[in-house]
This record gives structure tokens, C-alpha cells and sequence, in this order.
């Protein structure tokens, strides 16, 4: 059982992980057109680097 | 102008030598918005934007899909009214948006917030969870305690933090000595908080973390989803305002100015340009031309205007310049006054009650009781507070309206997407219950189930000579007839005859020199011609009899299939319109509407609808004028057309975004499954409810069973809306 004392925090860390990943994402405007981007990415322009 | 403000400069020397001139402001870089209802894919995307960055000027043009809307960053020389065309030519249909008031929902504090907390409560919940399962499956003693106390040491803070909307609208509710679904929830989670912890501290068995965080996860996604769809609905009331006249020409002294119209005042004369909208009441001082009124009372004929002709606020200038001195301003014009009719039916409207508020006040106090009795019953039945206070928690967690907080919330949320899809905003939150309910359709005719521009109807009784001088003659103006002659002889493939000397006489027509003679195309009494019954205009050549061109008012694109398809849904279709009893009688005619009035006037409008209501009807109304707006608050639902008057849009519950009528059959259509699918969540969660609450009672209720209900009846009900799709 002693295992558990390093899997608790590591689900734990794991999980904090993503949800300051996911709040990066909401400051950063990810959600404001979801639909939009999803096409976006079929486009063929600034397929060599991102728009500035 | 310009020579006054030369001298003005000329008279500084000392100005003209200084290096810098302060008072010149700095251009600015302008932030437009353009509403696209007609976007769709990536190639949309990419037309449009490739179509706006070519226009000179323009910095960085960017199409947001989801909302279907471009935001365009340009020079200061650049205006909407430009872009709109080039987008036209490439095929896609624009309006303008306010940037002033897009930018206070573009940053959406509060909807962030919320997603915020969702996500907290989301991390916080699997976590637990987690645990939880370990303790189901068979965790005993110094590791259950272990992972009891973990659990609390999340749970407690991620509450702390999420919970917060929840707490803050039930103190609003209690503070005031009244009930929401705000208290009941608040309830059970603070409950079960302080029952697990109590538990966890003697060792105990059952401890109920999971079940608040859950409970809290899946009632703020109830809220977002309300959320988002109600900040969608502020949004498009407040973009659309922008449509609005915003500013007037002021002539002082001879000299233009550009205010905006809250600062003019009464007295003061205003420029009103063709093509322009009157910004106030008043009087023509001078000027003649053509007044178009569809919009204030549904003629399509235009008004010839002169110096003396009053004027309201809303009217269309159509030929030539007019000096117009005002007599009312801003609250005072009739425009103004037609709101105020809107504000009474108002009124009347929103004593409708949603399912949502019928079931939260059945739900919040039988919760309350049923939690109280059970609490009652087992102290009275086992003496002890602990397992009392534990049962009463476990019932009130379990009949928490997890299902019933996402019901509603889900189901307009995938309508109003799929409303949105079809180009049509839903503004008011109950609107779709109204809809739903509707049996009875009343239509405008002007600018709503006709686009306001008319189109030539007797082409073929004229000579090909009298076409090619009347196409001669109307080229030079920009009135509607004159455009109109204009489009459909060219599609006949005439050519202009050679007429010389053309000018415009606002107000009349215009005139000119064919082969010696006088030709004239305008108003029937100055071609010397006795009026019909028709919108016409006349040719007059040399002293020949004038001959006549009659025109009608288009259909909007989708007119027919809408009226077809709601006649087909087995509504009464009515049609009811200011304009003379010829116009409107063709157009019933054309498309087989049975019941119309003609000639009524705005009030007879709303007194019409009244008398609908009386007989035990639901109206909904369908218009765009002004004429239009009390009738449009006092029907039971209503829809009017991105390009009506702002007062009606305000009145009306869903905006069509696009030219085309007919998504509203399949608006009426959507409602009704969208109103039964809502009734069906009721139902699902009643339910499960049903199930799990005699176990609650009885005391037989473990977290793991609580755990179960609360899942599975959101899951299923969220799955339910989405069938909406």
C-alpha cells in the first residue's frame, strides 16, 4: 500500500496539469470560434508558418 | 466651408509656421464588424477574408465561424458602408454590427468565470471520484479515513471556489424571504459537506464529497449552457442596434457639421441627404423630393415632398436634398412615441411563465419538505441526530435538480444552435415555449414578406422605342422606380435611346430632349396624367398620351415556401399591411393567404392581434416596420427581419439574420420538439427520482447509489437535447 504515496500525488499533479492547461487555453481565446478553427485547419493558406 | 477655415488658419501666422499642428487629431485605426449570416465553410472563410484584406485599406480581416461574423481592423479611411458591397460581390450577404457594443460581449467576463469554475469543479470531481471508487470497491479503516480526508481536503476548497455563483443567488432569494433552485442546491451541498466531515472524523462509513462536486459540476454546466445561449440572445439585440442612423448633418451658419442626433435640438436645421433617413421630427424648409414611408406605415408608394411638408423621424429621403427644420427630438419623435406603444404590450407579455419556473416552484419546496420529514421521522423513529442529519443529506443530495437544471438549459441550447445554423437568433429565453404554442401567423407585407423594391410588372405593353427612352431618362436617377425601370430593361437587352439634356427635378422625375421633344418620366400629374391605383411611373413624350409603368413589390426570397409550409402545418396564415387594398389583395392572392387586411393603421395593428388573443388564439407576428412594433410586442411570439427598424427588432423574440422567410416554418417546427423535448427531461428526471428517493428515505441510499442517479440522469438528459441537433 505504501505505492500509493507517490500515485495520489501523482494523479493529483497529473490532473492540476491539465486544468491550468485548460484555463491557458481560456485566457488565450481558444473558445471564441471553435467552429471556425476546426475548418481552418483544412485551409492551404499559411500552411508554411503561422499568422503573425 | 473649406475657404472659412483657410482664413481661420491665415489669420494665426504664427500657426502656419509652427512645425506641429495640436489640434489636428491623430487617425485612428477603426475596428468593424460585419454580421455574415450567410457563411457556412472553409471556403467561406477564406473568400471572405481574402476578398476583405484585397480592399485598400484594410490591416487584418478576421471571419469568426461559430458566430458567423467578420472583425476587421483598418485605416480610418475605411467604413462598413464600403466593405458591405465587396463582400456582396463576392457573394455573401453583410450587415454592420456596433464594434462599441460587440466589444462588451467579445470579452466575456462573466462566461470565462463560469468556465472557470466548471473546469475547477471538473478537476475537483474526478479526483474525488477517484478515490471514491477506491473506498467503493473495498477500502476499509486507516485507508478509507486516509481517502475520506483527502477527498475533503479538495473538495472543500474546489466548492469554495465554485459554488460561488450558487451562493450568491440563493442569499439574493433568502435575503428577500423567498425560495429559488438556488436554495435547494446550496442546501444539499453545504449538507453533505458537513455530513461527510462529520463522518470522516468518526471514522464513519459513507462520506459524500464526490456527490457535491458532481452535483456542483453538473449544475454549473446547466448554467453555462443557459448562459451562453442567453449572452448569444443580449449580443444580437445589442449588435444590431448599429443599424441605427446614428448621426445627423446640422447646418449653423451655412455650414455642415456631422453631430450625433442625441445633440440636436429642437429648431435646429438638418440636411437630410438622398438615400438618407430622417433623424428627427420636423418641416421641410427646403428642398423637393420623394419621401419613402414603408417603414413608419407600410405604403410602398413614395410621398412627394415640398417646403412645408411635415416629416417624421424613420422616413427615407429618396431623390433630392432636403433642409428639414425639427420640431421634435430624440424621446419626443413619433418614432419614440410607437416604442412606447411596444412598452405597454410589453408589459402584458411578460407574465408568461416558462416550464423551467412552473417545475423550480413545485420542485424547491417539496425538496425542502420531503428532506425535513425524513430528517423528523428518523430522529423521532431512532433518537440519533448523526444518522437523522445523514439521511436527511442523503435525500436532499438525491432529489438535487442535477437533470432538472440542465433540462431546459440543454434544449435551447441545441435549438437555438440549430436555429443559428439557419440563420435565425433567438433573443428572449422563453421564446421557443412560445413558439411552440403558435396557431396562428400573422404576416406584414412591406419589407417582410416583400423586400420593399418593387419590380416592373406590364414590360411587355410598351413599344420597344418608349422602353428605350424611358430607360434613357430613368438611368439618371437613383429613385427606386427609376432603378427598377432601369434593371429590367437592361435584362430585356434595350439600350438607352439618345436623349440629351437629362436632368432630375427632385420630387417629380426626370426630363430631357428626344429628337426635339420633350420627354419626361416621373409622378403621373407632372407628366399630365391622372394617378391609378398602381405604384406607376409615367413617360410623357412630346405631347403624345403618357403611357404607363406599373411595378410590384418583389417577394422576398423563401415568401412562399414559408406561407406554403406553415399553411401545410395546419396554421391560419394572415396577411396585414398599411398598404392600399390593391396591393395588398394581389399579394394574398399570389400567395394563397385567405385572410388579409389592408389600410391599418399601427394601432389597428395591435388591436387586431388583441382581438386574435381574445378568441383563444396564438399569434405570431412576422414584421419589420414601425408600424409593425406594438403588434409585434403584443403577439404571443414574434419574429422580424435583420433589415427592420431597430424598435422592431427590440420588440420582436428572434431576428431572421438572412433575406430568406423560410426558416420560420422550420422555426415553429424546431420550437414544438424543443418544448416537448423539454417536457421529456421532466419526465426522465421525475423519474429517476421516482426511483431513488423512496431509497433515500429509507435510508438505504449509499454514496455509490447516489453517485449513480445523479450521473446517469444528467447523461441521459443532456443526450436527450442533443437528439435536437
Amino acid at each position: 500500500m505504501e505505492v500509493l504515496a507517490y500515485l495520489i500525488p501523482i494523479s493529483l499533479l497529473l490532473g492540476g496539469v491539465g486544468l491550468v492547461a485548460f484555463i491557458y487555453t481560456v485566457r488565450s481565446n481558444q473558445y471564441d470560434d471553435p467552429e471556425g478553427d476546426a475548418r481552418r485547419i483544412l485551409s492551404n493558406e499559411w500552411d508554411d508558418r503561422p499568422k503573425s | 466651408m473649406s475657404s472659412r477655415v483657410t482664413s481661420g488658419t491665415a489669420a494665426c501666422p504664427g500657426c502656419i509656421a509652427a512645425p506641429a499642428e495640436p489640434a489636428r487629431p491623430v487617425p485612428v485605426d477603426v475596428q468593424i464588424a460585419l454580421s455574415l449570416p450567410g457563411i457556412h465553410c472553409s471556403a467561406c472563410i477564406a473568400n471572405v477574408e481574402r476578398a476583405l484584406n484585397a480592399h485598400p485599406g484594410v490591416q487584418d480581416a478576421r471571419v469568426n465561424l461559430t458566430l458567423k461574423r467578420a472583425l476587421i481592423k483598418a485605416g480610418p479611411e475605411v467604413r462598413a458602408t464600403d466593405l458591405i458591397p465587396v463582400l456582396d460581390r463576392a457573394g455573401y450577404e453583410a450587415h454592420e454590427l456596433d464594434p462599441g457594443a460587440l466589444s462588451a460581449t467579445q470579452s466575456d467576463k462573466a462566461g470565462r468565470d463560469l468556465l472557470m469554475r466548471l473546469a475547477v469543479a471538473g478537476f475537483a470531481s474526478m479526483n474525488v471520484m477517484l478515490l471514491s471508487v477506491s473506498v467503493w470497491s473495498g477500502a476499509t479503516d486507516a485507508t478509507r479515513d486516509m481517502f475520506h480526508w483527502i477527498s475533503a481536503a479538495i473538495a472543500l476548497p474546489a466548492i469554495a471556489f465554485s459554488a460561488q455563483p450558487f451562493f450568491a443567488n440563493a442569499w439574493s432569494a433568502l435575503r428577500v424571504r423567498r425560495l429559488n433552485m438556488d436554495v435547494p442546491i446550496v442546501l444539499a451541498i453545504l449538507l453533505a459537506l458537513v455530513t461527510s466531515l462529520w463522518e470522516t472524523a468518526l471514522s464513519g462509513e459513507h462520506a459524500y464529497f464526490d456527490a457535491a462536486l458532481t452535483l456542483t459540476f453538473f449544475l454549473l454546466a446547466g448554467r453555462y449552457l443557459d448562459y451562453r445561449t442567453r449572452a448569444a440572445a443580449r449580443s444580437a439585440a445589442e449588435e444590431l442596434t448599429a443599424l441605427e442612423v446614428p448621426r445627423a448633418i446640422s447646418l449653423v451658419d451655412g455650414a455642415e457639421r456631422e453631430i450625433a442626433v442625441a445633440e440636436l435640438a429642437v429648431g435646429d436645421l438638418i440636411l437630410v441627404r438622398p438615400g438618407g433617413r430622417m433623424p428627427a421630427d420636423g418641416k421641410i424648409v427646403t428642398g423637393e423630393s420623394e419621401l419613402d414611408r414603408s417603414l413608419l406605415t407600410g405604403e410602398t408608394l413614395p410621398v412627394f415632398a415640398q417646403p412645408g411638408t411635415q416629416v417624421s423621424a424613420g422616413e427615407v429621403n429618396l431623390t433630392g436634398p432636403l433642409t428639414i427644420q425639427a420640431t421634435a427630438v430624440g424621446e419626443e419623435t413619433s418614432l419614440h412615441r410607437m416604442a412606447d406603444l411596444v412598452a405597454i404590450a410589453e408589459s402584458g407579455r411578460s407574465r408568461y411563465t416558462s416550464l423551467a419556473d412552473k417545475a423550480a416552484k413545485l420542485y424547491a419546496p417539496g425538496v425542502h419538505i420531503l428532506s425535513a420529514l425524513s430528517f423528523v421521522g428518523w430522529y423521532i423513529y431512532s433518537g440519533d441526530l448523526r444518522t437523522a442529519l445523514n439521511i436527511a443529506a442523503a435525500v436532499l443530495i438525491i432529489t438535487c435538480p442535477c437533470a432538472l437544471g440542465l433540462a431546459v438549459p440543454a434544449v435551447t441550447t441545441a435549438a437555438s444552435g440549430r436555429l443559428f445554423r439557419k440563420g435565425m437568433l433567438i433573443k428572449d429565453a422563453t421564446a421557443l415555449e412560445r413558439l411552440a404554442e403558435v396557431d396562428t401567423v400573422v404576416f406584414d407585407k412591406t419589407g417582410t414578406l416583400t423586400s420593399g423594391a418593387p419590380q416592373l410588372v406590364n414590360g411587355g405593353e410598351h413599344t420597344g422605342r418608349e422602353i428605350e427612352i424611358a430607360l434613357a431618362l430613368a438611368q439618371a436617377s437613383a429613385h427606386p422606380l427609376a432603378v427598377a425601370l432601369t434593371r429590367a430593361a437592361r435584362a430585356e437587352g434595350y439600350t438607352p435611346a439618345e436623349v440629351e439634356n437629362v436632368t432630375e427635378i427632385p420630387g417629380h422625375g426626370t426630363e430631357g430632349q428626344f429628337q426635339g421633344q420633350l420627354v419626361r418620366l416621373g409622378r403621373a400629374e407632372w407628366v399630365g396624367a391622372t394617378e391609378g391605383d398602381y405604384t406607376a411611373a409615367w413617360l410623357a413624350v412630346g405631347d403624345d398620351r403618357p403611357v404607363e409603368f406599373r411595378f410590384a413589390d418583389s417577394l422576398r426570397p423563401g415568401a412562399a415556401d414559408a406561407v406554403a409550409a406553415l399553411r401545410d402545418a395546419g396554421k391560419d396564415v394572415i396577411l396585414m399591411s398599411g398598404d392600399t387594398t390593391n396591393a395588398v389583395k394581389a399579394l394574398a392572392e399570389k400567395l394563397g393567404i385567405e385572410t388579409w387586411i389592408a389600410r391599418a393603421l399601427p394601432q389597428d395593428k395591435a388591436g387586431h392581434i388583441q382581438k386574435l388573443a381574445d378568441q383563444g388564439r396564438r399569434v405570431l407576428m412576422v414584421g419589420d416596420g414601425l408600424n409593425d412594433t406594438a403588434a409585434l410586442a403584443a403577439a404571443h411570439a414574434s419574429i422580424s427581419p435583420a433589415s427592420a427598424l431597430d424598435a422592431a427588432r427590440v420588440a420582436s423574440d428572434i431576428v431572421l439574420l438572412g433575406n430568406d422567410l423560410s426558416p420560420i416554418a422550420d422555426a415553429c417546427h424546431t420550437a414544438v420538439r424543443a418544448t416537448q423535448r423539454i417536457r421529456e427531461n421532466f419526465q426522465i428526471a421525475t423519474i429517476y427520482n421516482v426511483i431513488a428517493v423512496p431509497l433515500a428515505v429509507a435510508g438505504l441510499a449509499t454514496p455509490l447509489i447516489a453517485a449513480l442517479a445523479m450521473s446517469t440522469s444528467s447523461i441521459t438528459v443532456s443526450l436527450n437535447a442533443l437528439r435536437l441537433r
